[in-house]
């Protein structure tokens, strides 16, 4: 069941700290993760054979990687790389049909410094493949089994979010929650980040304020104005009723994209600036803060790719109860819906229904998810690890070659 | 104070959001206003699920509906005071 924020107070106002794993490259993670990465579609059968034979290693596999091209090719190799590369990864073996590409991936999860190595298929089949790649996930899973944990400041968690199967009730409770907790953890150091390009329809003109400053409020502007005439006029055939908002958003109450967006932007709280606008899957640069990434809006796609950015917790809102999670990244859900916590609590981590009967104040919520963003980084599996959810959606920007 | 039936963001707001299930037609209802703590009272004129809108003014055909002090949408229906505001009399300006 979910743990109910009952008004205990978290360790908000002292020195938050938490245990994570200290990567080659300085960046902290807070899972211990053997990969078996794919770089193709074809590779999934050969990875989840070695993920078979060596366990406690994780294959994700997923649907892309052949003939693309341009912006879409990038946006692939920027994914899986920085999916390697993310501080909640130990160690990662590659395996695509041909050398070449495969080697892109693993060149660059390598400037990480973290153990990766790859493997092509072409030439040798997949029996042989796969008793190479079990003989170094084996090599690899030892050698993270005995990694230890340290401890580390709060400033070395990076924190993402965004909400699904909303409501009225994710605007009026769980993303404030989410805001509360970024309003008190960006001022100490910590990185966030925030999306969903689609779904800032109607809160546009508030979204642009949040910027820190003009020049990042025009850079915001014309990628929500590239992301409208690109993706949403470009293939629209009605008012996507339905699709935006969804038909569970719909059956929660929300009636329009306008009312969407505004419950969207609660999850930014009030004082925080971002900082950048990050294409999909960009590791932030810019020091710790607030980020924006240009993400579609679909669950699955938007919490891969700010995986992919380098984000290792994510703290994930939700109304009618969205069951997403993540093969790499802890994806925390918390809601304020009564009916969804009665009726599908084990998917749950943190209730905040209380906020709906007045019984709790946003200020004990936000300290109630700080507590709970800490635990999970300790090692407290989430509702959607223990329930199996790994997620994986790579995002495809137009069709293949 | 007990629970309220609804809540409202801002003293702004033309719509409400019915926070308990199974509200019937008829309720006296209480609601507050949670940016100014200000409580509201308002009869049900329709049986309104959980999360779903609550009319707080007459609002007619063609109106903007405010909530977050914001524009959300324009009536396409009307809808009576206590009645339910969704995508039957409300729709997005956008798209």
């Amino acid at each position: 069941m979910a743990t109910k924020a009952n008004g205990k107070r978290a360790k908000s106002g002292s020195n938050l700290s938490f245990r994570g794993w200290r990567r080659e490259n300085g960046r902290v993670g807070v899972r211990n993760h053997v990969l078996i990465l794919p770089l193709d579609d074809l590779s999934n059968a050969a990875c989840e054979a070695v993920a078979n034979n060596i366990k406690g290693t994780l294959a994700i596999p997923h649907a892309y990687g052949r003939l693309q091209f341009g912006a879409d090719l990038d946006l692939h190799f920027r994914t899986l790389i920085g999916t390697g590369a993310n501080p909640n990864v130990a160690a990662v073996v590659v395996i695509g049909i041909e050398d070449g590409w495969t080697s892109r991936v693993v060149d660059g999860i390598a400037k990480t410094g973290k153990p990766v190595v790859g493997f092509g298929i072409e030439g040798h089949g997949d029996i042989a493949i796969i008793a190479k790649a079990s003989h170094k996930a084996k090599e690899f899973l030892q050698r993270a089994s005995e990694l230890e944990r340290e401890e580390c400041a709060i400033d070395e968690l990076w924190v993402s979010t965004k909400c699904g199967e909303s409501d009225t009730t994710t605007g009026l409770a769980s993303c404030p929650t989410v805001g509360n907790m970024y309003d008190k953890l960006i001022p100490k150091g910590i990185h966030g980040c925030f999306g969903e390009t689609s779904e800032i329809t109607g809160a546009e003109h508030i979204a642009k304020s949040r910027a820190v400053n003009a020049k990042i409020g025009e850079k915001w502007m014309a990628v929500f104005e590239a992301y409208q005439r690109e993706v949403i006029e470009a293939h629209k055939v009605d008012d996507l009723s339905e699709s935006q908002p969804t038909k569970g958003n719909i059956a929660g109450g929300l009636t329009t994209i306008e009312e969407k967006a505004l419950g969207n932007l609660e999850k930014i709280g009030r004082k925080c600036k971002y900082i950048e606008v990050l294409e999909p899957a960009e590791t932030p640069r810019a020091g710790p803060g607030l980020y924006y990434m240009d993400t579609s809006s679909a669950a699955a796609e938007c919490v891969t790719l700010m995986a992919a950015g380098g984000y290792v917790v994510h703290t994930f809102p939700t109304g009618q109860g969205n069951i997403i999670g993540n093969p790499i990244v802890p994806v925390i859900k918390i809601s304020g819906n009564p009916k969804t916590v009665r009726t599908m609590g084990e998917h749950i981590d943190v209730d905040v229904s209380g906020i709906l009967r007045r019984e709790l104040t946003l200020d004990t919520a936000g300290d109630a998810l700080i507590d709970m963003i800490v635990r999970t980084a300790n090692g407290r599996l989430t509702a959607a690890e223990a329930l199996g959810h790994r997620e994986f959606s790579l995002t495809k920007l137009y069709r293949s070659a | 104070m007990s629970s309220p039936h609804f809540l409202v963001h801002s003293p702004k707001d033309n719509v409400g959001v019915v926070v308990v299930e199974g509200l019937d037609s008829g309720t006296d209802m209480l609601g507050v206003v949670t940016e100014i703590d200000k409580t509201v009272k308002l009869k049900a004129k329709s049986a309104i699920p959980i999360g779903h809108k609550v009319a707080l003014k007459a609002l007619k055909k063609g109106d903007t509906v405010i909530k977050y002090g914001e524009d959300i949408g324009r009536m396409v229906a009307d809808a009576a005071v206590g009645e339910h505001v969704h995508v039957h009399n409300l729709k997005t300006k956008r798209w």
